[in-house]
């Protein structure tokens, strides 16, 4: 017996002309937490579809304890002893935890017998691992940090020596997040061997024992993670020394643009995203909002934007009010001079099946520009598109391609072209530079600066704290769908974490 | 990474695929014909001249044509906004009523161009009433417009029964149906456009409603391509969720849209009732709506693709009587087949022979890659 | 006491017209549960209708037709899994074709087989299902109230009525007490979940529709080998449909699902009673609206009027494999 869990030798995958993994070799010790970090499409979760019987590697060979295997299924990395908790999770909502543990791991035919077994097991494995959840709850009842654990549970009952955990953090709070990793503590101290995925240094530091970085499909290094640092292990990440920098003077702020005044959101499901959030929004300054992923960002744009109904507070857009809390048409607001960036482009802000030009009039195809009575004007929108593609540098300069053809940089150009050019009031903009190569980015970034220097008011959405701290003029913090601080841009990222934690906001608040 | 097939030329995507997926539905159905003991090419020589073999025959296959370019379109523009309405069948059924009612008001005293103009807003009114109900459930209730234009092809049915046993036929007669209209409710064939290519009509029904069908497949181009509301259709058809965004009410569309497919649906009625029967009959519509989903799913929910591939129904339901009437042991149901296997291979198989032909084209991609290059050096 | 003889009368032809929608509509529980959604089991009835009572006219044995219909129907749902499953095509445009291709065929070739008008040959004898006298029927037939109801209304069925009526707690008992019935349910709700717990989405899937093939075999037998001696083109009549309605109405649930056939088949056997006649207090109904009362009230329950249908989540969605 080796002290070797897997090895990975060589592993190659491409998905038509995209490399995603190129020539990967991993080690990872038993009884550890293995992290893998990387950017977004880096392929770390390429790598672990591999490992979990996903996809089938090209090339290269895996190998567990010492044994070379082909894993054709899931099924296979189950027996081989692998485990995996999926960023979505993969549970049946209207089931319940038991059911959804046993599913694919039930032992006979007949439920009946299965069942008590589970039960069995389920408390067996409650009590050696400290994971308490009621085994006859419905999941859709269940929040969030519940769920993960079920997906564990799952792994744990089928016997998975090797945990494999996809950006587990994502969707979970801090306490929450610190329950997980005590979790995982007590599982690796259990002898099981944890691989874990994720984007954030922060929680690399903080549970892994060592760690692999990738990038562009590249495994780039494998460090311990005491003998590394933050500061090493992103320059690694991202191939170049990070100093997101933006060139930018002052701020002058003017006359408030956009006032939100104890703004509430429900979810489909009746959870409340955005917990009575009040802020102004003045001409000329960014204003960016920062926070964990799903911590009431994405509603609170969507109540303002018009596309999700508040149920609770009030909005005033150029000193006039928007009815949030009833049906609020976007097309209302664009004319009152509110554009908006959605974070989802490629389902919210463009229709990739369009040709670019048509995507360049969407939400202001109402306007006499491009139109003739009740008939598209083609020519102005061609012509339209034709300016925007060239003072904003959109390649291919075609207007009649198909927008899926375009790259993720220049789709979010045309999104941007649009609603900037619009000269907005206020600008609305989440996620600018999610999935945008690097050259596209400073461009983005750019045009962000020169918006507000014309003295627009601009709320700024972005998961990447760098690039709040870079651009912003105020910062916001969510945490919980509450504002719990507000800082200068150069406040510490140390002092912005714990705020986006929750820690300090706590306090804050009860004052 | 999400997109498995190639990426092929606009002709064989629009062209070469549904001409396979045709072609394939047609052996298919020369097996059946073959299982029936009868020679398939001598079925396929019998259908072409039943169905083109004398200007009758043209004119037939050109009036059954003229039906399903109604049926299709209404088909097809509801597609064009992402949403599949079976309904048509009933729509069409229900759109006679507001023909009939046309005629059977003024058919003594007006000319038919009087009477037409009139048919065709009662006919459209009383198609997109009936399928503004299944919008309105889905817009405001959330019911799935599939079923429910099922369930409501149905309640049509019963409704339309009921409507010609007890209130539309007049008293003392036996059959079903209204009585036969005067001159006013009697729409003009269209000898004069057949006897152009020196063609003579004989007693085949090809009437005026052609050319309305025509202008309503050029109004369903303008409709879908150059209008705003053929815009905001497109856009929540490829993505609703880009349509909320876009400020395009999903409830206002989804009803509009479906008044539209019903209209054009209802529309199909004046081909039989003011064009062929001068009156209105149990069961005219005949399975026309249903057949309005092959057509639109050949004819990729393209006008330009629309009006072909009910020429090719119409040729099948025309060549289709001949073939009966030549070779007894197929009968029309035949037709029924082939409908069933043009929906199946154009639409639910449409997939099938596109990796193939995806692979085709690669590898005559990278050989004439290959000899360009062997040029260059 | 004649009131009585009337209502026990339409009661067992309820009965006897349900009987086809139970297994229809139990066909639709399996496909659909499992994300499949099937607009095709008209065209399924109405093929194993026909499958039937041509194997049973030319061996003269009603095992071998059933079996027949069983067969029939089970291809045509592999065709259908076929192009909806392993092809990921439209599973309406599938289940649309699928009833065009059996209504012309079945025609084309029962008139090319038996030249009888679309007809097979009128069964009897060991080629037709018989009637099932139940023990002591005769003897309590004259008890009084109790009698009545179980010699006419209980007993004389044919065989498969009881075993439609059985299978609704079969049913119920193979989705909600077995493997086979709990994975089914997790792949018409989340084939992810099915997917990553090493179980194949695709295998599962076929093997739903293939239950739902075996039992629209049953429903078409039903038809041709119990209900009328032989086959009639076209003799399915909507019925798929309404099964289809009733599977809605009864909101995918077993025991559901049997009411909803009673309910539907009670209208359909009362407007045959009525013929015209003026009902108590209410008047003259028409047979139009009875008729159409099953698609109304489905459409009335879909609307949320009463109650709320929802659908199994991942159903009519084609699975792809998402990383």
């Amino acid at each position: 017996m080796s002290d070797i869990a897997i090895e990975l030798r060589g592993i190659d995958k491409s998905f038509g002309l995209v490399h995603a993994n190129k020539n990967i070799n991993l080690t990872v010790r038993k009884g550890t937490i293995h992290g893998i970090i990387g950017e977004n499409g880096a392929g770390k979760s390429t790598l672990m579809s591999i490992l979990y019987g996903f996809y089938q590697a090209d090339k290269g060979d895996i190998v567990i304890d010492g044994k070379t295997v082909t894993i054709k299924d899931p099924n296979a990395a189950i027996a081989s002893g692998i485990g995996m908790v999926h960023q979505h999770f993969m549970l049946v909502e209207n089931f319940t935890v038991l059911e959804n543990v046993m599913l694919g791991a039930e032992d006979s035919q007949i439920l009946n017998t299965s069942i008590s077994k589970a039960r069995v097991e389920l408390k067996r494995l409650e009590k050696e691992y400290a994971l308490e959840v009621n085994p006859d709850a419905l999941i859709e009842q269940l929040p969030v940090g519940l769920q993960q654990r079920v997906e564990i549970l799952k792994a744990l009952y089928r016997k998975a020596d090797i945990l494999i955990l996809d950006e587990p953090t994502g969707v979970l709070t801090p306490p929450e997040a610190d329950h997980l990793f005590r979790i995982l503590g007590q599982l690796k101290d259990q002898g099981k061997t944890i691989i874990f995925i994720t984007h954030k240094l922060r929680e690399i530091m903080a549970i892994t024992d060592e760690v692999s970085v990738m990038r562009r499909g590249e495994m780039v290094a494998t460090r311990k993670t005491k003998e590394t640092s933050v500061e090493e292990l992103a320059e690694l990440m991202v191939g170049r020394r990070v100093l997101l920098r933006v060139e930018k003077g002052a701020a002058n702020p003017g006359e408030v643009k956009l006032a939100v005044e104890n703004l509430t959101v429900r979810d489909s499901r009746g959870v409340t995203m955005v917990d009575n959030v009040s802020f102004n929004l003045r001409a000329g300054e960014i204003v960016g909002i920062a926070g964990v992923a799903g911590n009431g960002q994405s509603e609170l744009l969507e109540a303002i934007s018009g596309i999700r109904k508040a149920v609770g507070g009030k909005v005033l857009l150029n000193g006039q009010p928007i009815d949030v809390t009833a049906h609020v048409d976007p097309r209302d607001l664009r004319d009152r001079g509110l554009a908006h960036v959605p974070e989802d482009r490629h389902h919210v802000g463009l229709v990739l099946k369009f040709e670019e030009a048509e995507n360049g009039i969407l939400g202001y195809h109402h306007d006499k520009r491009y139109l003739k009575g009740v008939f598209l004007n083609t020519k102005a929108i061609q012509a339209d598109a034709e300016e925007k593609i060239k003072k904003y540098d959109i390649r291919p300069p075609n207007p009649r391609l198909k927008t899926a053809n375009f790259s993720g940089g220049n789709q979010q150009k045309i999104v941007l072209a649009r609603e900037m050019e619009r000269g907005p009031d206020v600008l609305i903009i989440g996620q600018p530079t999610r999935g945008v190569d690097v050259g596209a980015i400073e461009f983005i970034h750019k045009r962000i600066i020169e918006m507000r220097d014309q003295g627009k008011a601009v709320l700024l959405v972005s998961v990447e704290l760098d690039e709040i701290r870079a651009l912003s003029d105020r910062i916001i913090v969510m945490f919980a769908g509450r504002v719990v601080g507000e800082r200068d841009p150069d406040a510490t990222e140390g002092e912005l974490g714990l705020l986006m934690a929750g820690v300090e906001g706590r306090k804050e608040a009860a004052e | 990474m999400s997109n498995p097939y190639a990426k092929l030329p606009g002709w064989a995507e629009y062209g070469l695929i549904p001409l396979i997926n045709l072609v394939v539905a047609f052996l298919v159905a020369g097996l059946v014909v073959l299982l029936v003991g009868e020679n398939p090419l001598n079925a396929a020589y019998h259908m072409i001249n039943g169905a083109f073999g004398r200007g009758e025959y043209i004119g037939f296959t050109l009036y059954y044509a003229t039906t399903f370019i109604f049926t299709g379109l209404s088909v097809a523009v509801a597609f064009h906004a992402g949403l599949f309405n079976i309904g048509s069948e009933g729509q069409a059924y229900i759109g006679g009523i507001g023909v009939a009612l046309a005629c059977l008001w003024l058919d003594k005293t007006m000319p038919w161009f009087v009477v037409f103009p009139l048919a065709i807003i009662g006919s459209a009114f009383f198609g997109a009433m009936w399928a503004f109900l299944p919008g309105w459930l889905q817009a405001k209730r959330g019911s799935h417009v599939v079923i429910t234009t099922i369930m409501f092809n149905f309640i049509a049915s019963s409704l339309m029964v009921y409507l010609l046993t007890k209130v539309l036929k007049p008293l003392g007669q036996m059959a079903p149906q209204t009585r036969t209209f005067e001159a006013g409710g009697q729409l003009p064939k269209l000898d004069w456009l057949m006897s152009i290519f020196g063609l003579n009509l004989g007693n085949s029904p090809f009437n005026v409603s052609f050319l309305l069908a025509l202008l309503a497949a050029f109004g369903v181009w303008v409709l879908i391509w150059r209008t705003k509301l053929g815009y905001e259709m497109r856009t929540m058809g490829h993505s609703p969720s880009a349509a909320r965004y876009a400020g395009i009410g999903e409830a206002r569309m989804t009803i509009i849209v479906m008044m539209i497919s019903g209209g054009l649906a209802g529309m199909m009625a004046l081909n039989p009732i003011m064009g062929e029967q001068y009156r209105m009959q149990l069961d005219f519509v005949q399975g026309a709506g249903f057949v309005g989903i092959a057509v639109a799913l050949m004819g990729r929910s393209h006008p330009a693709g629309i009006i072909p591939a009910a020429v090719l129904f119409g040729m099948l339901y025309q060549g289709g009587a001949e073939i009966s009437f030549e070779m007894p042991a197929i009968s029309r149901d035949m037709i029924v087949i082939i409908q069933g296997l043009v929906i199946l291979f154009a639409g639910a198989l449409e997939n099938m022979f596109r990796p193939a032909i995806g692979r085709a084209f690669a590898s005559i991609g990278r050989r004439s890659a290959v000899a360009a290059q062997t040029r260059g050096a | 006491m004649d009131f009585f003889h009337t209502i026990i009368a339409i009661l067992e032809s309820t009965i006897r017209v349900s009987v086809p929608l139970i297994f229809a509509a139990l066909a639709g529980l399996f496909t659909e549960r499992a994300g499949v959604f099937d607009i095709g089991l008209e065209g399924k009835m109405l093929g194993a209708a026909f499958a039937a009572g041509a194997v049973a006219a030319v061996t003269g044995n009603v095992m071998m037709g059933l079996l027949a219909a069983v067969l029939i129907s089970v291809l045509l749902s592999l065709v259908h899994g076929y192009a909806s499953i392993t092809q990921r095509g439209s599973q309406i445009v599938s289940g649309v074709a699928i009833n065009f291709i059996v209504a012309g065929s079945t025609v084309i070739l029962g008139e090319a087989w038996f030249r009888q008008g679309g007809r097979t040959p009128a069964l009897s004898g060991d080629a037709r299902f018989q009637t099932v006298t139940l023990p002591f029927a005769d003897a309590v037939r004259d008890v009084p109230f109790l009698g009545p109801i179980y010699s006419e209304l209980l007993s004389g069925h044919f065989i498969l009525t009881y075993v439609a009526f059985a299978l609704v707690p079969f049913s119920w008992w193979v989705l909600y007490r077995t493997r086979f019935g709990l994975r089914l349910r997790a792949v018409g709700e989340n084939p992810s979940a099915v997917d990553t717990a090493g179980i194949s989405v695709i295998w599962l899937r076929y093997r739903a529709v293939i239950c739902c093939g075996i039992l629209c075999g049953f429903a078409g037998a039903y038809l041709s080998l119990a209900m009328s001696a032989g086959f009639v083109k076209g003799m399915t009549a909507g019925k798929g449909y309404i099964a289809l309605a009733a599977l809605i109405f009864a909101k995918w649930r077993p025991v559901n699902i049997m009411l909803a056939c009673l309910l539907f088949g009670f209208l359909d056997a009362f407007a045959i009673r009525l013929q015209g006649n003026p009902l108590p207090l209410i008047g003259q109904v028409p047979v139009q609206l009875m008729q159409a009362l099953p698609y109304i009230l489905t459409v009335i329950l879909l609307a949320g009027f009463i109650g709320k249908a929802i659908p199994p989540k991942a159903g009519g969605i084609p699975y792809v494999k998402e990383r």
